[in-house]
């Protein structure tokens, strides 16, 4: 039982070709605040990144910046924040969802994660954002991919491979993402009091308007009262988030309210208290109880989410709240039992998806598959792929499974 | 054509031609198999019309179970297969292999789904990347982005080469604005990726199969996301006495955390041959050119022009003229939309490049790019999607005069050298195709290849799928899958301690 902590590219490229020769599967880890997801590993060493730490190349005016897989995310947005810039899509935190600590997590497990946030619909996950990687192979070889620019299709794009990869195909050693201005303002709609069905019918049409909405959530009686410290109060909230320059945040927020005037009471919410809300949103802090109970992160077409979460209600008891106007749906589930086989039913009888059992106790994560199981056909091309980069299965094995 | 090495063509696959149409014929009827020599021309060649060869056979399927039965037939005869959508690819993606099945997505040309709820169309790969456009503008939705073919070019393609536009900066390319496709593998299997949630769980193969050139598998749907036309968009024709300060303004745009809708830039040789041919009302005493549109609420481009029209003073401007009109808008991109054919007009052939670089080298790659046109005695404008370091600098040649076609060829190779030596890439959105396979190697080495060879081996084993394309040597799959270690014979035989 080794843990290695490799400080560099070349040592880690040491650590994996050992490990590849001597047939000996490695857990990769960064700060472990993801670990809690998944199928649990059982590995004989684990390979730890969190030595393989810095920016490498931050420049503002190009958009682009470099660091080690290892490196602190906080560390990273903090000097974005410095600069009036950010990582668009608002990677989330899911240590506090998966009791641990907030603020963890390193930028390779952002990729390896394809983590993104509130606003995935306009500004997309990480997998949108990735400009180049180099990694490690299961195999023990050392390559790069992509580069620093936005524009660059020269060879397959295996940066966007390593996406949601979980460290099951190689170990990232380097990422370079681009980054985006931050916006200057920031303005919440509120809508209050809506039941789900009309809640998504409000969103859909503010999406569907030129107001540019950033983010639209939707947060039912009880669950609005979880974010934000209690400042929403506990009637059911529709967010629409509207972000940009001062003076068209203002315009857009009232071509919303005369749009949805007649949905019910509007509420504006800004500064400190909306950046709270989303944040919330983003991390799932409704759920973020402290307990062991079953939550689920499903992703389907949005205007068919309330409409899988109304029949699942007639058959478990579950908390829900909706994130990517109503496509993002956070359950919890009030019994130990994840249920997962009515679940992944609904979902596939209400226009197909994917559920992912975020948060489970180790035993139901280790009996019912955590991630959404393929199709045949894609399960066969998806386990040749991994075969090809980790034919000895040394890279964080089950993981995925 | 200059000396392009393609596969070897199959013996056994040419004299077996006869029975391969026949059994197409069965797998396709009617129409949609095409032999003759004549009627075969007009698939010879794709957007880059150096290179042309004439196919096997031409196949037109209109089905996905077709398209699988096609491939399930020549992956069993080991015959090879070149897929095809509207043939508008500039880096010979396209191009027909002598002993290669031509397979033709044209006939997939419907519209199966428009949703506005959920902002999402779903479209057959052979409607073409306007086409989209034009089927959801009457509620006042678009597909946002905009090759500048994209009146011909098939959405199919788009995913196959991850097209862009001008105004993928702020609104991403293919890869970002598709959901989901469905495929047929080179073994016949039908898969589908995404659809219309997002982020499907598993391997992004989505974002591999976007941009992989045809060489993974054929495209039968493609499912993407529309956007709401924005309420207006107004643009700004600045002039600048040197492309220093073009490129500081462009930066400084940026800085100021404006991403503008579109934002290009024309140096000197271009902006003429443009003025020349439309008329545009460019100013011709400037080294560069930078054309900035500003689109969304009225009250945000009205905000945003003043602040751009500050930045560009304060970097030395000579002229900044603001469109007052969708007309005059239109007139401004007239010149830029027209610089390839007002190019056209000033020298017999051209050749596009599409290096990028970090918007920062663009003083230094284009000083660069002076010397090289004199070494090579060839002139050279260039127009350059400023916003994203994307270059086209189109090189001038006559091919009839011997030996341009080389040159013009050594000295495009010698601009991704440099687009490459400088921080960039050899290709932003044209494609490697068979136009830059052999450059892979400024950019990769064998490693870094072998590894994009391995997501090859994953789809297609037996390399029939395109091959001769992105890579300049195609590696066999089992060579590839030797691990180069074992067990009590590695190169780290202790744990290794740091």
């Amino acid at each position: 039982m080794t843990t290695f902590t490799p400080a560099t590219a070349d040592e880690t490229l040491a650590t994996v070709a050992w490990a590849a020769a001597e047939e000996s599967p490695l857990e990769i880890l960064g700060q472990g605040s993801k670990r809690g997801i998944g199928r649990p590993l059982q590995t004989e060493h684990t390979l730890d990144l969190t030595k393989l730490s810095g920016v490498t190349l931050y420049e503002p005016a190009e958009l682009v910046l470099s660091a080690k897989a290892g490196t602190p995310l906080a560390e990273i947005e903090k000097l974005l924040a410095e600069n009036g810039q950010q990582l668009a899509f608002e990677p989330l935190d899911y240590g506090p969802l998966l009791g641990g600590e907030k603020g963890k997590g390193t930028i390779g497990g952002v990729l390896a994660a394809n983590l993104c946030g509130p606003r995935r619909l306009r500004a997309g996950a990480a997998r949108d954002h990735i400009l180049g990687i180099a990694a490690v192979s299961g195999r023990g070889e050392a390559f790069k991919s992509g580069g620093r620019v936005v524009k660059n299709v020269t060879g397959y794009d295996l940066s966007k491979l390593m996406a949601n990869s979980w460290g099951t195909l190689a170990v990232l050693t380097d990422v370079t993402f681009k980054v985006l201005p931050a916006a200057e303002t920031e303005v919440t709609l509120a809508l209050r009091g809506l039941l789900d069905d009309h809640a998504a019918a409000a969103m859909a049409l503010a999406l569907g308007s030129s107001a540019e909405v950033s983010s639209a959530a939707h947060l039912p009686e009880r669950v609005a009262a979880r974010v934000a410290g209690g400042s929403l109060g506990s009637t059911a909230a529709t967010l629409l988030r509207v972000e940009g320059f001062g003076p068209s945040v203002a315009y857009r927020i009232a071509a919303l309210k005369d749009l949805l005037g007649n949905a019910g009471p509007l509420e504006e919410i800004s500064g400190e208290i909306s950046r709270s809300v989303w944040r919330d949103i983003r991390d799932c802090a409704p759920f973020a109880d402290g307990l062991e109970k079953p939550v689920w992160r499903v992703s389907m077409a949005p205007a068919q989410g309330h409409q899988m979460v109304l029949a699942l209600r007639m058959q478990a008891a579950v908390d829900a709240f909706y994130d990517w106007q109503g496509g993002l749906i956070w359950l919890r589930m009030e019994q130990d039992d994840p249920e997962a086989d009515l679940l992944r039913g609904l979902v596939r009888q209400y226009g197909g998806g994917h559920a992912t059992l975020v948060r489970a106790a180790p035993s139901h994560r280790a009996a019912v598959p955590v991630f959404e199981p393929q199709a045949p056909q894609l399960a066969t091309l998806s386990a040749r792929l991994k075969a090809e980069f980790d034919p000895k299965a040394i890279l964080n094995p089950g993981r995925m499974a | 054509m200059s000396g392009l090495l393609m596969p070897k063509p199959d013996d056994a696959t040419m004299r077996r031609r006869d029975e391969i149409v026949a059994d197409m014929r069965i797998i396709v009827p009617g129409e949609g198999v095409v032999d003759a020599a004549n009627a075969m021309r007009a698939f010879e060649s794709d957007g880059l019309t150096a290179y042309r060869q004439l196919p096997l056979v031409v196949v037109l399927p209109e089905t996905v179970a077709q398209v699988s039965r096609v491939l399930k037939y020549c992956n069993d005869r080991n015959i090879r297969v070149v897929p095809r959508g509207s043939g508008t690819s500039l880096s010979g993606g396209a191009l027909p292999l002598k002993d290669a099945v031509l397979l033709v997505m044209s006939r997939f040309n419907r519209i199966l789904e428009i949703d506005f709820p959920n902002r999402i169309a779903v479209a057959q790969p052979g409607v073409t990347n306007l086409g989209i456009t034009t089927a959801v503008e009457q509620e006042g939705f678009y597909y946002a982005p905009d090759p500048s073919s994209q009146i011909a070019c098939s959405i199919g393609g788009n995913v196959a080469e991850n097209s862009g536009g001008v105004h993928c900066l702020k609104y991403g390319l293919t890869a970002n604005n598709v959901l989901g496709i469905e495929m047929v593998l080179m073994n016949g299997e039908v898969v589908r990726l995404g659809g219309k949630h997002l982020d499907a769980e598993g391997y992004d193969l989505l974002g591999v199969m976007t941009g992989s050139e045809g060489l993974l598998g054929v495209v039968t749907e493609v499912t993407v996301r529309i956007l709401k036309k924005p309420e207006t968009a107004r643009a700004l024709l600045i002039g600048f006495p040197t492309s220093e300060q073009g490129g500081q303004c462009v930066a400084d745009i940026i800085g100021a955390g404006i991403i503008p809708g579109g934002m290009e830039m024309m140096d000197r040789p271009a902006i003429h041959a443009a003025e020349d041919f439309v008329h545009a009302g460019y100013p011709l005493d400037v080294e560069a050119l930078l054309i900035v549109e500003l689109d969304g609420p009225g009250v945000e481009v009205d905000h945003l022009i003043g602040l751009v029209e500050a930045i560009a003073y304060r970097n030395g401007s000579t002229t900044c003229r603001t469109s007052q009109s969708e007309q005059e808008r239109l007139s401004f991109w007239a010149g830029r939309k027209a610089a390839f054919p007002a190019v056209g007009r000033i020298s017999p052939d051209y050749y596009c490049m599409d290096g990028t670089i970090p918007r920062k080298e663009l003083p230094r790659v284009l000083h660069g790019m002076r010397e090289l046109s004199e070494k090579y005695g060839l002139g050279v404008a260039n127009v350059f999607h400023a916003g994203d370091g994307n270059l086209h600098p189109l090189i001038l040649y006559d091919a009839n005069v011997p030996g341009e076609l080389d040159k013009a060829e050594s000295f495009g190779a010698d601009i991704l050298r440099l687009c490459v030596k400088v921080g960039g890439v050899l290709t932003g959105e044209h494609g490697v195709g068979v136009e830059k396979r052999d450059l892979m190697p400024e950019m990769f080495n064998q490693i870094d290849l072998d590894q994009q060879m391995r997501v090859k081996c994953a789809f297609d084993p037996n390399h029939l799928l395109n091959p001769g394309k992105v890579f300049p040597q195609l590696r066999r799959c089992a060579e590839l899958g030797r691990m180069h270690v074992h067990r009590g014979q590695t190169a780290f035989p202790e744990i290794p301690r740091f």
